[in-house]
C-alpha cells in the first residue's frame, strides 16, 4: 500500500499558484500552520483560500498571497480580531466571498457530496445576499413552500489539515475534543495535505482511542506530513495549547519584522526561532507588559 | 439597599432573558452575559445546557454532560433549541446587527469579526443582545452591514424568518424589546440610576418610551451571593461595566 509520508515542502510543490486552496481547523485552533508556513516559503500566490479563519489568513494575507478570501471571520479567539486579515482588507487588498459560518459549513457538504448547493436558512434578510450578489434562493418543491438560499459547493483544489496522528497511508486521528470540519475539508477537495504531530502504526490509532476519533480516511488523503509542533501557536490539544503569549507577540508585531525573525528559514528554524524568543522572554520578564495588546 | 451595583443588574437582565427557556442551549457572548446564563441555571432556570466555550456540554461546576463540537452547535442553531446572547458593534431601531465591518463593506474603514453565525442564528433560534457601552456609535439609524436580522427584514421574507426572534437587548443602561406595533425598539427597564434622557442621549435612534418604564428587577440576597462569591469572585463584571461615577456620588 502507499506510503503518503513527505515533507511540508514536498506537500506544498505540488501546489500551484491561482489555486483554491481550502485550511482546516477554526480560528486559532488545530490550523496546519507548519504547512502553511511552507507555504509562505514557497512563491505560491494568487490564492482562493476557503477557511474558518485565524491566523493562516492572517499570515499569508500578510504575505499578501490572497487574492479570494471565502470565510465567515478571521480572529485569533483569545484575541478577536486578527491583525492582518484586518489591515488586508482596509487596504482591500483580496476580493472577499463572506458568508455565515452554517453556509460555509453547508458549502462544505455540498462538495464532499458532489452537490452543486444545499438550501440552508440563513443569509435570507441579511447583507450577506447583498454582498455575494452570485448567490441565489431557491423555492422548496414541497408544500411549504419556503424560500431558501442554494449555498454553492466549495469545492477545492487542495485542502490542508493538522491533526494529532496518522498513519503513513493518510489515516487521520483527531485527540481533541473537536474534529472542527477536517473530514469535509478533505473530502471536498481534490487532493489533501494532512500534517499531523506524529506518524505512527495503524494498529497504534485505536489502541487506546476509541475508533470515532479516526476523523480523516486515507482515500481522501494525498500526502501526509509528521509536524510535531506543527499547529503552533494555535491549539493542538490534547497534545499542547495555544502559545498564548507568542500568540500576542504575532499580533502586536509588525509583520515584515515578525516574518524576518521567524519565517526566513524553513520549519526548524522556526521552531527553534520560538524557543529562543520564549527564553529571552523568561529572562526579561518585565518586557511582557509592552508586548500584549 | 441591595448593594447592587450596576454590573449586578445587567447580570440579572442578562440571566432573565432564559427564565422559562426549558432545556435548551444558552450561548452567551461576553462575560456578563455568561454569568448571566450560569446564575439563571443555579436558580430559577435549572434546565438549560450550557457550554465550556469548547466542545463540551457542562453542568454549573464543570461537569461535562455532552458532546457539542462546532457542527453539533450548528445543528442545533438551526434546529431552534438555542437561545444566543450576541455581541453587536452596531444595531439599529428594527434590531438588525452588525459585527462585520464599519464603513463601506467593499473596503471597510474599519474590519471587524465578520458575519460569523448571526445569519444563521437570527432565522432559526431566538436572538438577544448585550451591549456593555450604551453609546450613538452602537445604537445607530442603519448599520453598515446587516449581520444579525432585524424585525424590518424579517417581516419581508414571513416563510423564511418564521423563527426570527429578538427577546431583549441588554445593555448597561437598561433592557430593550420589540414590543411595538412596527416591532421597533422600546425601552422595556431601565438599571437603577439610569435616567430615560440618559438612554435617550446615547440612542442615535428614535426610542419608544413607554408612559411607565420600570426598573430592572433587583438582585434576591441569594443571587448576588452567588453573583459574588460563586460565579464571579474576582469582580471581572465590574471591569466590562464600571460603576457609574454619579451613582456613586449620589449614593443612590
Amino acid at each position: 500500500m502507499a506510503d503518503k509520508t513527505m515533507t511540508a515542502d514536498e506537500a506544498v510543490s505540488r501546489l500551484e499558484s491561482g489555486m483554491t486552496l481550502g485550511i482546516g481547523g477554526w480560528g486559532s485552533r488545530r490550523k496546519p500552520m507548519a504547512l502553511v508556513r511552507a507555504l509562505l516559503r514557497s512563491g505560491i500566490t494568487d490564492l482562493t483560500v476557503v477557511s474558518y479563519g485565524g491566523p493562516d489568513v492572517g499570515m499569508l494575507a500578510a504575505a499578501g498571497r490572497i487574492r479570494k478570501l471565502v470565510a465567515a471571520f478571521a480572529t485569533l479567539d483569545s484575541i478577536p480580531l486578527e491583525p492582518h486579515f484586518r489591515a488586508a482588507r482596509e487596504r482591500g487588498a483580496f476580493e472577499l466571498m463572506e458568508i455565515d459560518e452554517a453556509m460555509f459549513m453547508w458549502g462544505l457538504h455540498a462538495a464532499a457530496n458532489r452537490l452543486p448547493f444545499i438550501p440552508v436558512r440563513a443569509g435570507v434578510g441579511s447583507d450577506v445576499m447583498r454582498v455575494n450578489p452570485g448567490l441565489r434562493t431557491v423555492r422548496s418543491p414541497y408544500e411549504d413552500g419556503e424560500t431558501l438560499v442554494a449555498v454553492p459547493a466549495l469545492r477545492m483544489d487542495a485542502a490542508l489539515v493538522h491533526l494529532n496522528r496518522a498513519d503513513r497511508l493518510g489515516n487521520g486521528q483527531y485527540l481533541g475534543p473537536d474534529p472542527y470540519f477536517d473530514d469535509l475539508f478533505c473530502e471536498a477537495a481534490d487532493s489533501a495535505y494532512v500534517s499531523c504531530e506524529r506518524i505512527v502504526d495503524t494498529a497504534e490509532l485505536t489502541k487506546e482511542a476509541a475508533p470515532q476519533t479516526l476523523l480523516v480516511g486515507r482515500h481522501t488523503v494525498t500526502g501526509v506530513v509528521e509536524a510535531p509542533n506543527g499547529a503552533h501557536f494555535t491549539s493542538c490539544v490534547p497534545d499542547y495549547a495555544r502559545d498564548e503569549a507568542f500568540q500576542r507577540h504575532y499580533a502586536s508585531t509588525p509583520w515584515p519584522e515578525f516574518a524576518e525573525r521567524f519565517l526566513d528559514g524553513d520549519e526548524q528554524d522556526y521552531q527553534r526561532a520560538v524557543q529562543a524568543w520564549h527564553k529571552e522572554r523568561e529572562e526579561n520578564p518585565e518586557r511582557e507588559g509592552k508586548v500584549g495588546p | 439597599m441591595s448593594g447592587a451595583t450596576r454590573a449586578d443588574y445587567c447580570v440579572i437582565a442578562c440571566a432573565e432573558a432564559w427564565r422559562g427557556a426549558g432545556e435548551i442551549l444558552a450561548s452567551p457572548m461576553g462575560l456578563i452575559p455568561s454569568v448571566g446564563a450560569r446564575l439563571a441555571r443555579l436558580t430559577f432556570a435549572p434546565e438549560l445546557l450550557l457550554t465550556d466555550g469548547e466542545a463540551m456540554l457542562v453542568g454549573p461546576d464543570g461537569t461535562p454532560e455532552g458532546w457539542l463540537p462546532y457542527r453539533r452547535h450548528l445543528t442545533l442553531v438551526t434546529g431552534g433549541r438555542r437561545h444566543v446572547m450576541m455581541g453587536a458593534s452596531q444595531i439599529d431601531r428594527h434590531g438588525n446587527q452588525n459585527i462585520s465591518c464599519i464603513g463601506d463593506w467593499a473596503r471597510p474603514s474599519r474590519q471587524l469579526l465578520g458575519v460569523r453565525g448571526a445569519p444563521v442564528n437570527t432565522l432559526n433560534n431566538p436572538v438577544s443582545y448585550w451591549i456593555p457601552r450604551h453609546s450613538r456609535r452602537v445604537f445607530v439609524e442603519k448599520v453598515d452591514m446587516v449581520c444579525g436580522v432585524g424585525y424590518d427584514r424579517a417581516a419581508e421574507h414571513p416563510g423564511t424568518a418564521r423563527f426570527h426572534r429578538i427577546p431583549r437587548v441588554v445593555s448597561d443602561l437598561g433592557v430593550f424589546d420589540f414590543a411595538t406595533p412596527d416591532r421597533s425598539m422600546r425601552l422595556a427597564s431601565l438599571h437603577p440610576g439610569v435616567t430615560i434622557e440618559r438612554v435617550k442621549e446615547a440612542t442615535g435612534f428614535e426610542l419608544t418610551v413607554p408612559e411607565e418604564v420600570p426598573h430592572t428587577r433587583e438582585p434576591t440576597p441569594e443571587e448576588l451571593r452567588l453573583i459574588r462569591e460563586v460565579l464571579d469572585p474576582g469582580g471581572a463584571r465590574e471591569r466590562e461595566v464600571p460603576a457609574p461615577v454619579a451613582v456613586q456620588r449620589t449614593g443612590s
